[in-house]
């Protein structure tokens, strides 16, 4: 595959994850709902989040938990593997705005035979706040391994 | 203090366990659940790319399981009207999920758990769900928190 693999020797701590823009529709929320099964209505139902003292429509939570996923599985690549992902959702997002995952590397070491990489990870919202904090441990591959 | 909803009783259900469910996978789910989170990566969409991999052919984007989510265990606290909200995920990975694995579900109340927040009081809900395939490996674990309020 034509994507670029990062190595676990090309890690420093405190490098940026490459960020992921996302920007989420209702169509989108529409398409999770149904390869989800999560059909609470607050995600796709305007009135029905309205009555439920919600600005509108909101993003599953899991949705910014797979934004999250990918921005990881992205930055392992093929070679690596994500071994832990964890997230809080603290604010909410609503479709029609921008949001950016975003990560930093706190930690690298060694655990037995793997080579590890712990990064703080987080989802944004337009104004920059974190909406989603989080963690994730990758294991990457080793250069001439 | 004394916990209104999460008494002694309540704790009690901490360890049940919910009805386990088996569920084929299908290589078409992965892909709708790739689109949906709109994750191009060819691992989780093009059986060919894929197949040039480490893995061999395609597997499930982390964030899977969500399409498989098992009945969870029935949790009876003294709750009149609440209302839900999703507190979050802890994933745990250590086999990919693959397209024409029989990944079996099951979801386990883990904690239980009351405090007082601005709007009275909240109940912590975790649930722990093994994803395990054919082989009785564990795929994964997922630790979600439900806030009730």
């Amino acid at each position: 595959m034509a994507r670029k693999q990062i190595y676990f020797e090309d890690i420093e701590v405190g490098a940026e994850v490459p960020p992921l823009e996302k920007d989420p529709t209702t169509q989108q929320l529409v398409k999770y709902a149904g390869a989800s099964g999560d059909f609470y209505q607050i995600h796709y139902d305007k009135d029905f989040a309205l009555k439920n003292n919600l600005p509108g429509v909101i993003l599953h939570g899991a949705l910014k938990n797979a934004f999250l996923g990918q921005l990881m599985t992205d930055f392992a690549g093929e070679l690596g593997w994500l071994r832990k992902l964890s997230v809080q959702y603290r604010g909410m997002d609503q479709p029609g705005s921008k949001v950016v995952c975003k990560g930093r590397v706190v930690k690298k070491y060694v655990d037995g035979a793997n080579h590890m990489v712990d990064c703080e990870i987080w989802l944004e919202n337009a104004k920059g706040e974190k909406t989603t904090p989080g963690s994730a441990t990758v294991i990457l591959p080793v250069r001439g391994a | 203090m004394a916990n209104k909803y999460v008494t002694e009783e309540a704790r009690k259900q901490i360890g049940k366990v919910g009805e386990a469910r088996t569920i084929e996978i299908d290589r078409w789910a992965i892909r709708r659940f790739a689109d949906a989170i709109g994750d191009s990566n060819p691992l989780f969409n093009d059986e060919k790319e894929a197949r040039k991999t480490r893995f061999g052919g395609m597997i499930a984007p982390p964030t899977f399981g969500r399409a498989l989510s098992a009945g969870p265990p029935d949790i009876k606290l003294d709750m009149p009207a609440f209302r839900g909200l999703d507190g979050g995920s802890d994933w745990e990975y250590f086999q990919p999920i693959r397209p024409g694995d029989r990944i079996t579900v099951q979801t386990r109340i883990a904690d239980l758990r009351e405090s007082e927040g601005r709007l009275g009081p909240m109940v912590f809900i975790t649930t722990e769900t093994t994803y395990t395939n054919q082989f009785g490996e564990v795929c994964a674990i997922q630790r979600s928190t439900g806030i009730r309020y």
